[in-house]
């Protein structure tokens, strides 16, 4: 049973990862945390069951489609909800908060609206294929999602490092204006930085239909607040952090169920981060001069 | 290109604001075109006006509705109104000379405050006669005290935990309780499959789920079944493998599972795929044709008692299922009935009553006996419980057949 309970875990902590990856990135850039990445990563998930279940298209379709109209959200987030506060002067910090508040109600609704309330089931070819080591039964599914979360995260600290924009897009991070001053594009890098984001909810919605075959208009939420928890515990804006926070909480929730009681999964497992968080307050991962910049 | 970008975020904004608008009207559409004809002959609850009906006098009755039409739940506030609504139409059109019924409904949004909102507002300024719903039991619980205290005969066409209808001789309800439901079933299963060995798993946070499990923890040991595990999960919760791997492995021969059908669905799945096989016996909440819809094939095996039974052998259960498609175009599930069948009780107990009143509709309401609808033959009990016999039922093939 251990080795199955530390599967399960190990792929709810990858998809928690992948869907903290797109806060901390938005989190890392302009400072604010994005309220509506779970309604996002939602609408990525309908896209999923829209695709594969309704119109039987192949996975990979899902995929790419997933990946636009996420992208999509996200740019007109940025445009219509997020740019036109940071252009003004003497607006609140908090305000680009509740700006995205408002933007993952009317998200919500408008799934609500088009989809009707209730689970959509998600049935894939793959969905039921199953392999047999010993008497340890693993899902395909589960392998696929560990394995595409790994390489997101590959992918993804290998093109902030290595490639240019990603090397402009930290600069912006580190500091608006002087990234402005040295000829980076800020204004590109900030919509980029939310279509990368919003990108990798979608994903992360079609990964999350394929393994609990659960899709309904109100799971944004659930694991939008868990995508939170995981950015608090691994330290704001670190990437490394969302994917190492998320392994811990999606495993520690498992283990708790497997070990203990199922009924204090949440309450432990938020527990661990507050303990966690008084040893160590910028998290697991997060720099002691985070505020510097500001 | 700037002003583009204007002229397209204008656009958007108009286009949001008139889906919004236009999910809105739906539903206030509904409830206008069938007070439309009324509001011109007379104001409610004042003298029957002769303008009405041509023979006798005609019942003006307006009847209030609280249900749970946005947020998680809304599928069963859905369901509630479309049966009702389906209902009103029948009764207004048959019954035309004698009865005149009209519904006013709210909308709950599954939480406690805003259905005791709702229901004050129905009772104090709209001046309903009755009130059907809420939807939740969690939801009766605050709204059935306040309604049989302003001596509201209310009606609940969902609710199933344990101790509603007790609240107050004006408080009823046509849904089957647990109590009454789950033994039915997991005796069956048990005498079936010679069961000794079960685990239970329910979720901890509704009152509806809860009352489930502690029937289900009496009936287990009643039977003297062992309880090798009991697991608990949380609305809205996507991921039941933790808890499924751990059941699989204490080895039970059945599982009791306490859950709405939304959850429920995705817990058989999950349990299918890690090779839980065993059957599963569900509460009320777990019986809709949503179950096979969702889970497919995992849903094989799930047994249920019920009152609703969408493929009784009835001329009254067919004809309904047959307008309930063409109206709908789906099958009604459980809730489409019971709210159905509601409807159908109150129009009963006002023509019994003779006129729209409050203490008099009780009355009637309490002395409804073996009342034909699509359940069956439904009867009030002293408490205002309703007595039926449930039918048990397996998903077998892709569809719900009796469980022999």
């Amino acid at each position: 049973m251990l080795v199955e309970q530390l599967i399960n875990g190990i792929t709810l902590g990858s998809i928690y990862a992948i869907v903290a990856l797109g806060y901390t990135l938005v989190f890392g850039v302009l400072g604010i945390l994005n309220m509506a990445h779970g309604e996002i990563f939602m609408f990525g998930a309908f896209t999923g069951v829209v695709l594969v279940s309704e119109l039987h298209a192949p996975l990979w379709l899902a995929f790419i489609a997933a990946v636009l109209i996420t992208s999509l959200l996200g740019y007109f987030m940025e445009r219509f909800a997020l740019r036109p506060l940071r252009r003004m002067q003497g607006v609140s910090h908090l305000a680009p908060l509740i700006s995205t508040i408002g933007v993952s109600i009317f998200l919500e609704n408008l799934a609500h609206f088009l989809f009707g309330a209730g689970n959509h089931p998600f049935q894939t070819s793959i969905s039921n294929v199953k392999i047999q080591l010993g008497n340890v039964s693993i899902d395909m599914v589960q392998i696929i999602i560990f394995l595409i979360s790994v390489v997101l995260m590959l992918l993804l600290s290998v093109w902030l490092s290595k490639t240019k924009a990603g090397k402009a897009l930290r600069a912006t991070a580190e500091n608006i204006e002087t990234a402005a001053l040295l000829g980076v594009n800020t204004k590109k890098m900030i919509t980029f930085t939310v279509i990368i984001a919003s990108a990798m909810g979608g994903i992360a919605g079609i990964l999350v239909g394929m393994a609990f075959n659960s899709v309904n208009p109100q799971m944004g939420l659930a694991i939008g607040l868990k995508g939170l928890a995981i950015i608090i515990l691994g330290g704001m804006g670190n990437i490394k952090g969302a994917m190492v926070g998320g392994l811990i909480l999606g495993l520690s929730e498992t283990l708790i169920v497997a070990y203990g009681e199922s009924g204090y999964r949440d309450a432990i497992a938020f527990i661990i981060i507050i303990l966690i968080l008084l040893v160590k307050p910028q998290g697991l991962f997060g720099s002691k001069v985070s505020d510097a910049r500001r | 290109m700037k002003s583009l970008f204007r002229h397209s975020f204008i656009a958007l904004l108009i286009f949001s604001i008139a889906l919004l608008t236009a999910c809105g009207g739906q539903n206030t559409g509904k409830s206008e075109s069938s007070a439309k004809p009324e509001q011109s002959s007379s104001p409610a609850s004042s003298a029957p006006s002769p303008a009405a009906g041509d023979s006798g006098k005609v019942i003006n009755a307006k009847i209030g509705v609280i249900s749970y039409m946005t947020g998680p739940g809304a599928a069963y506030g859905e369901a509630i109104t479309n049966g009702l609504n389906l209902a009103l139409e029948e009764i207004n059109k048959t019954y035309a000379d004698k009865l005149k019924v009209e519904l006013k409904i709210e909308d709950s949004a599954g939480k406690q405050e805003q259905a005791l909102s709702a229901a004050q507002k129905l009772m104090n300024s709209e001046n309903v006669v009755a009130i059907i719903g809420p939807t939740l039991s969690t939801e009766m619980n605050a709204v059935g005290p306040q309604a049989n205290m302003n001596g509201v005969p209310i009606l609940g066409t969902s609710t199933t935990a344990n101790g509603i209808p007790q609240i107050g001789e004006f408080v009823f309800r046509d849904s089957i309780p647990e109590s009454l439901a789950i033994p039915a079933s997991v005796k069956k299963v048990v005498d079936k499959f010679s069961v000794k060995k079960v685990a239970i798993m329910y979720g901890n946070d509704d009152v509806f789920t809860k009352s489930g499990y502690d029937v289900m923890k009496k009936v287990a040991e009643d039977l003297k079944l062992e309880v090798v595990d009991t697991e608990t999960f949380q609305k809205g919760q996507s991921d039941y493998k933790a808890q499924l791997t751990k059941i699989k492995s204490a080895q039970p021969q059945a599982v009791l599972c306490s859950a709405l059908y939304n959850e429920g669905a995705v817990i058989m799945d999950q349990a299918r795929k890690i090779g839980l096989d065993v059957p599963f016996v569900g509460g009320n909440g777990f019986n809709s044709p949503k179950v096979i819809e969702i889970a497919g094939k995992a849903s094989e095996g799930l047994v249920v008692a019920t009152p609703w039974f969408t493929g009784r052998q009835d001329e009254k259960v067919q004809k309904f299922v047959a307008d309930f498609n063409a109206k709908y175009h789906k099958d009604p599930d459980q809730f489409a009935a019971q709210a159905y069948d509601g409807l159908y009780l109150m129009a009963d107990a006002l023509m019994k009553a003779g006129v729209a009143d409050r203490s008099k509709l009780r009355d009637a309401l309490a002395a409804t006996k073996d009342f034909q609808g699509v359940l069956g033959k439904i009867s009030f009990d002293k408490d205002g419980d309703v007595v039926m016999d449930p039918t048990v039922l397996v998903i077998k093939d892709g569809k719900f057949q009796l469980f022999e």
